[in-house]
């Protein structure tokens, strides 16, 4: 087989960062080619220079043999190269057909002029496509962040008819936010498209590559460093090469909790009920304990987190944290309590997108380094968000750097820092904490994690899959239509199965 | 999904009823506010509602309901124009200097009102260009137009007033259908085709989906400057337009006839459910909110009010009106999920 799309000596960089490092590499017809790379190696420069939205530093990028120049998003699109975004791409005060068409001549639009019913029944086709049932004319704000994937989907699947000749289509980590249900879809669709386009696929989750790449491309600091066969690969190789070490089985570490004697719990949850995803919740963490929340979407465990953080009301039910009441009306109540909570959507409510890491760190706790809490100290404020960095193993160039310029992993560091650099924190909220980071970034941040429950930090946590949570968690729960369905305590006798875990959230 | 269609049914139905709740409440809000003032000034007057009433308030917020319409097209963009009484006084000046009047020989007719709007398209291109290519913000550069707008007006105002003679232009307010003014049904009009653009036209969906998240109208590479281009453009000629009807309305150029117009269609959009952030809203719902406030303030007069009064109530309703319309968007953490 021919090569379809080939990248000859590219390079790039961002300011001193080299992002690609002389990268060759080539798609041929009708394959499924794995992408991986810790973050920060590389993958979604390369993603977003093939979709058009980044132009390489040199090199030459060959489309079916022809040299091609992509200059945007439109010209990718028209040459039938579609990217699934991490994050979505999505106008929020559009229909869902209209999104799927924002980017392609059709002809329910054809002249300017929109034809609704004819744009509508062309949507309700690129949605069939995939089995979604959604209304083309329901608008994107309205949908779940997982409906919203499928309509991102849908929109760049809608390219296949675009051209006439087979498209390339980039899929930029669209797992990572998606249910068992949806991947298995997803995939089957990958499937499906295989036969008749080329494939780039980004994930975290090794498997993932394994099961649905034919060859896989690792990525480190911008250098290929390995192109293979995936038959000849198996998950811990794959970690080898993209972490550059073997992959140690970590024995799990019991924490302090343990150590401690049964100390009395710190927080307490009686009867919560949000009046809408759980009911009559009671749970109890204790000083230094890591408890994980496992479930489907939907289950309640997400908004649960939001509820103790004041982010959303408890309708009924108590809140005590350290023998003092905690149902906090507000997000600034919760903090004033001592609570910290980690957003899933680290873009849209985690971190400030154009100020500094620095800023970033101080935006919520920087008056308690400041003098008598009532003017800011620069010099001392910056210093503390530089050691917690430190700690955190940030990898930036300097504090004053941007943080959309930082990969995931380390937007995630420096989210976590924010709240680390209280001086009065009880319990630390995360929610989904290692989405979208590589396995290298969440073995770190999880260390981070567990030094904080070393100090004392009472943690709950939402776990994206159910080994992150017997890998992290003292305690687990499984969380069902917004009951606990089952609850392990793995610091005493055998960790629960898989399957008994699955039994119990579905 | 495969495995559970029904659970995803389950979550269509769902999202159905939400969506349909949602909308009612965010499109019917200004309707039923309509309707209850209505009803309470009737109460309180025993005279409000009659033919003779509502035709009063249909002329009165005609060229209010058109300039309201006019600006939705840039607030739906999240930016704004503050140009338009600059631009209506131009407007007002070039019309009556260069139609039938009493200061000039001029007798253009036609000519002289496609000049006149043909003053407003040039001044919403100048906003249009010095915002998108001058990557100015909207609010200085309209502010800048507004003033400009009203040196021109001063400028070309002669030593006396312009009265103006023309039957075409007089004509607009004096000729009256089924009694009203031709004013009223030109702003229906002007309505209409704004809905229609807006609705059915890939560039006033543009306008919406640059209100909604510009960002990435950008990255997928689309005219987003040419579009926005468009809406400073209209919101320009409507201005215009609207300094057409009020001089024929008055009979004579005037360079003070815009003084009072923005604040009140402004409030009309916003009132009407055109949220100023942007994406939100349209033409209909501008021109409701234009009618709003002149039943408003047309019950207020019925009812005795004074017009210092009459302000500070006004004001106060347009703060409690954008208070309850927006009351959806003012959730505790902005969520996407």
């Amino acid at each position: 087989m021919s090569a379809i799309l080939e990248l000859k000596n590219i390079n790039k960089r961002f300011g001193r960062v080299v992002a690609l490092d002389n990268l060759n590499l080539q798609l041929k017809a009708g394959e499924v080619l794995g992408l991986v790379g810790q973050n920060g190696s590389g993958k979604s420069t390369l993603m977003k220079m093939l979709a058009g939205l980044q132009a390489p530093d040199s090199g030459e990028i060959l489309l079916r043999g022809e040299p091609v120049r992509l200059r945007s998003a439109a010209m990718a699109t028209s040459l039938g190269i579609g990217m699934v975004h991490q994050e979505q791409s999505l106008i929020p005060n559009l229909s869902v057909a209209e999104n799927i068409f924002i980017d392609k001549p059709n002809r329910a639009t054809r002249g300017g002029l929109y034809r609704w019913q004819a744009l509508y029944a062309a949507a309700r086709a690129q949605l069939d496509k995939i089995g979604v049932k959604l209304r083309p004319d329901a608008l994107i704000e309205e949908l779940s962040f997982a409906e919203r994937q499928q309509v991102e989907l849908a929109k760049v699947l809608a390219i296949e008819e675009l051209v006439d000749h087979p498209p390339i289509i980039l899929f930029d980590e669209p797992t990572s936010v998606l249910n068992p249900d949806e991947i298995k879809i997803l995939f089957r669709e990958i499937q499906r498209l295989r036969s008749r386009a080329s494939i780039v696929f980004i994930s975290h989750r090794l498997d993932e590559i394994l099961s649905i790449s034919d060859r896989v491309i690792v990525l480190t600091n911008g250098v290929k460093v390995a192109d293979e066969q995936v038959a000849t690969l198996d998950r811990d190789e794959l970690y080898r090469l993209m972490v550059g070490h073997e992959r140690s089985v970590k024995p799990r570490k019991t924490s302090t909790a343990t150590a401690l004697a049964p100390a009395a719990p710190r927080l307490k949850i009686r009867n919560l009920s949000d009046g809408n995803r759980f009911a009559n919740l009671n749970l109890d963490v204790a000083r230094g304990e890591i408890v994980g929340l496992v479930g489907v979407q939907g289950s309640g465990a997400e908004e649960l987190c939001r509820t103790l953080f004041g982010a959303q009301d408890a309708v009924s039910g108590e809140i005590v944290l350290d023998d003092a009441p905690a149902r906090a009306l507000s997000p600034r109540e919760a903090v004033s309590n001592g609570v910290a909570y980690l957003p899933s959507n680290r873009r849209l409510e985690g971190m400030l997108a154009g100020r500094s890491l620095i800023q970033n760190m101080v935006v919520t706790y920087g008056l308690e380094y400041g003098r008598s809490r009532l003017l800011v100290d620069y010099r001392a404020e910056a210093a503390a968000a530089q050691q917690w960095m430190s700690r955190l193993k940030v990898k930036a160039s300097s504090g004053k750097e941007r943080i959309e310029r930082l990969s995931g992993g380390n937007q995630q560091k420096v989210v976590l820092g924010k709240w680390l650099m209280s001086k009065q924190l009880k319990l630390l909220l995360l929610d989904h904490p290692s989405r979208g980071l590589d396995p290298g970034a969440r073995d770190d941040l999880f260390e981070a994690i567990r030094e904080q429950a070393r100090t004392g930090m009472s943690i709950l946590f939402v776990a994206d899959t159910s080994e992150e949570a017997l890998e992290l968690a003292d305690r687990l729960m499984v969380l069902k239509d917004g009951e606990i369905t089952a609850s392990y305590d793995l610091r005493h006798g055998v960790a629960p199965s898989q399957e008994d875990i699955v039994r119990a959230m579905v | 999904m495969s495995n559970s269609p029904s659970v995803s049914d389950e979550r269509v139905q769902f999202g159905k009823s939400r969506a349909l709740s949602r909308k009612t409440l965010q499109n019917m809000g200004p309707l039923i506010a309509l309707v209850l003032m209505v009803l309470v000034f009737q109460a309180v007057t025993g005279s409000f509602v009659s033919a003779g009433n509502f035709a009063s308030i249909l002329e009165a917020a005609a060229v209010p309901s058109i300039l309201a319409v006019g600006a939705s097209f840039v607030i739906l963009l999240g930016a704004i124009d503050l140009s338009m009484q600059g631009v209506i006084a131009a407007a007002s000046m070039t019309l009556s200097l260069l139609v039938a009047n009493g200061i000039n020989a001029n007798d253009f007719g036609w000519g002289g009102i496609f000049i006149a709007l043909l003053v407003g398209v040039v001044f919403g291109a100048l906003n249009g260009l010095l915002h998108v290519f001058g990557r100015t913000p909207s609010l200085i550069v309209t502010l800048g137009m507004w003033f400009i707008g009203l040196g021109v007006a001063a400028v070309l105002f002669p030593d006396r007033v312009p009265t103006m003679h023309d039957p075409l232009v007089l004509g607009l307010s004096s000729v009256h259908i089924a009694g009203l003014s031709l004013i009223v049904y030109v702003a229906c009009g002007v309505i209409a085709a704004a809905y229609a653009v807006l609705k059915y036209t890939r560039v006033g969906r543009m306008i919406y989906a640059i209100g909604g998240d510009e960002a990435i109208i950008v990255a997928s590479g689309l005219p987003v400057r040419r579009y926005k281009l468009f809406a400073f453009i209209v919101s320009g000629g409507v201005a215009a337009l609207g300094g057409v009807l009020l001089s024929a309305q008055l009979g004579n150029g005037n360079a003070d006839i815009g003084a009072g117009q923005l604040f009140p269609a402004i409030s009309a959009a916003v009132v009407g459910g055109t949220v100023l952030s942007g994406g939100r809203g349209g033409a209909l719902q501008s021109a409701l909110g234009a009618l709003i406030l002149e039943v408003l303030s047309n019950g207020l007069i019925q009812i005795g009010a004074g017009p210092y009064s009459r302000n500070i109530i006004s004001g106060a309703v347009i703060l409690v009106a954008v208070g309850v319309t927006s009351y959806h968007l003012r959730r505790k953490l902005r969520v996407v999920k």
